[in-house]
């Protein structure tokens, strides 16, 4: 195999870009390959059920995942993660504008080449 | 004769921007040709509701507390250059702020200026408070307590293509979907009817992406190593053409730092975003799944394939009321054992507030462990160890009813200083009134937008 071609578990952040935005309760974070190619790859790993499970401490209701295959992206929009929305909430970051990092940073398996820095695997 | 092209500049994404984003936006505009515009978007969900409160203090104000220090600098060479300029400056007084802009005018030797306001997103005009409260609410967040402050509806471009039919220069509204401060010279140079779904939507889009200033060309972006942007510190405006048939092309401020790359525009693209095939504004819901994006050039991004379908039904208002103090503090332990004492400081707030009496919501947070991602629980900070050398910085938040109380919370973080674990420092502790907002939906048939000129000397 290849040295390329090898399958690296790597945080999110290096396979992709995206951003938050709110509206009331509610968070959009896009999701947005560096490579096309890695878009397939994330829509198999990027599941509604595992990313609500990677907001659960932030208490993440509903999550839906919408798909834009022409750009290519992908757009989660997770419910009451804001825990009372940017006037009600304690936390630092009413906004939720950092969540988008907290989603880049979890686990995804793609080939090396589709990482931009292969060596920083995660367990 | 119609317009081939239409030149859009943004010179604020939200209040606080920079002073000075405008004038390269001004400069690079004065060099082209034919129809040129300068938007501005000021208002937040809550900053309606503050603008609101300014008024009742004072019937002059409560119009975007900004509005100087960001329209000033290119007031003059914007009206020299025939630069249009778009705003919802207006806040909670469109009319003020249309007179602040005629007084800097005068000031500022701008003779003939015409400045215009949009009206009618006042809700609280044509409905009761009951009438309001009896509306359900959406995205979220349930219809909250305490005294309503706000209530404004997200007014479409209509008007703000009156507006301009009236021959303004300036133009002044209050709550309108940020977009339609795009769309609305769009509907003005191109005659474009709002049932033009197509067009309508092209040019929605168009808004959407220069609504929030740099975030289209290299702010909110810059990821070192990863997305790397030039001359950052610098970063330029964006600025939109468009064509007659909905083309749409985004670049930026001639001789500014910053990007417009096929990345900064998909992340914009779906910022605030929820369903991507109808995405709702007053105009047309907009459906961008089929949005093919191309650079074109340096610092030029052609975005195409943007779909209209029917507007919705009602309009969007977002409601704001009275809620309450928010009381917050925060501590710092540093060095050998930093973790324990914090931990330790945490434990003393705890009890502290307890014997308080209240029974108001607290949060923890331990800045240095993991804060921001942590819900007010604190399960993520306690799923893993951290080192107990380092630098921890103790945080502690509530809200509730009474100013008093909240208070009396945040001052126990102050009073750490002598009675808690060695070494704290660095103590920051305050109150804030808190707004709290939801929005509702609206029957169109309740709201009678209008623009009018404003004179110089009415009153």
């Amino acid at each position: 195999m290849k040295g390329t071609d090898r399958i690296v578990r790597v945080p999110l952040h290096e396979v992709a870009h995206g951003r938050t935005g709110d509206k009331g309760n509610r968070v959009n974070i896009s999701v947005i390959p560096y490579h096309d190619e890695a878009w397939p790859l994330l829509l198999e790993q990027l599941t509604v059920e595992r990313v609500k499970t990677w907001f659960a401490a932030k208490g993440a209701g509903t999550v839906a995942r919408y798909d834009l295959p022409n750009l290519p992206a992908m757009n989660f929009v997770i419910d009451d993660v804001l825990q009372g929305g940017v006037n009600g909430a304690l936390n630092l970051d009413g906004h939720g504008k950092s969540l988008a990092f907290h989603l880049l940073s979890i686990p995804v398996e793609v080939p090396a080449r589709l990482a931009l820095h292969p060596e920083k695997t995660v367990t | 004769m119609t317009a081939t092209t239409v030149h859009i500049g943004c010179g604020a994404g939200f209040a606080g921007d920079r002073w000075d984003a405008a004038v390269p936006v001004v400069a690079s505009l004065a060099r082209r040709s034919g129809p040129r515009y300068l938007m501005y978007e000021t208002l937040a969900e809550r900053t309606l509701a503050l603008a609101q409160q300014a008024r009742i203090e004072n019937p002059a104000s409560g119009y975007s507390p900004y509005l100087e220090r960001i329209l000033r600098p290119v007031l003059k060479s914007a009206r020299e250059a025939g630069i249009r300029i778009v705003s919802n400056f207006g806040a909670a007084n469109p009319l003020g702020g249309a007179r602040k802009i005629l007084e800097m005018a005068r000031e500022d030797g701008i003779a003939g200026l015409r400045v215009a306001v949009v009206d009618g997103d006042d809700l609280s005009a044509v409905m009761t408070e009951a009438d309001i409260r009896g509306h359900g609410t959406v995205e979220g967040i349930g219809m909250p307590e305490g005294r309503l402050i706000a209530a404004n509806v997200y007014l479409g471009a209509r008007p703000i293509a009156d507006a301009l039919a009236l021959g303004a220069d300036v133009i002044v509204v209050g709550r309108c979907a940020d977009p339609a401060l795009a769309l609305g010279p769009l509907l003005h140079e191109f005659g474009w009817s709002l049932d033009d779904l197509d067009r309508v939507a092209a040019g929605t889009m168009a808004g959407h992406l220069l609504e929030c200033g740099a975030q289209v060309t290299g702010g909110y972006f810059a990821d070192p190593g990863y997305k790397e942007v030039p001359d950052f510190g610098h970063v330029g405006f964006p600025i939109a053409e468009i064509g007659a048939d909905g083309d749409v092309v985004i670049t930026k401020a001639d001789h500014t730092g910053g990007l417009v790359s096929h990345r900064t525009v998909k992340e914009q693209l779906l910022y605030e975003m929820h369903d991507p095939a109808s995405y709702l504004t007053p105009d047309v819901t907009l459906d961008v799944t089929g949005v093919a994006v191309e650079e074109v050039g340096p610092d030029r991004v052609r975005i195409t394939g943007a779909r209209g379908r029917q507007r919705p039904p009602t309009l969007k208002a977002t409601v704001s009321f009275e809620g309450g103090w928010l009381g917050e503090g925060e501590i710092t332990y540093a060095g050998p054992n930093a973790r324990r004492r914090a931990e330790l400081a945490i434990e003393v707030l705890r009890t502290r507030v307890r014997d308080l009496g209240t029974n108001w919501p607290l949060r923890f947070d331990m800045i240095g462990t993991v804060a921001t991602f942590d819900g007010d629980g604190g399960d993520l900070r306690a799923s893993r160890p951290w080192p107990d050398d380092g630098e921890y910085r103790v945080r502690m938040a509530t809200q509730g009813g009474d100013k008093r109380t909240a208070q009396y919370i945040a001052d126990e973080v102050l009073s750490l200083y002598c009675s808690g674990p060695a070494g704290g420092a660095g103590v920051r502790h305050r109150i804030a009134p808190l707004v709290t907002t939801a929005s509702i939906l609206v029957d169109r048939d309740r709201v009678q937008a209008s623009a009018r000129l404003v004179e110089e000397d009415a009153s």
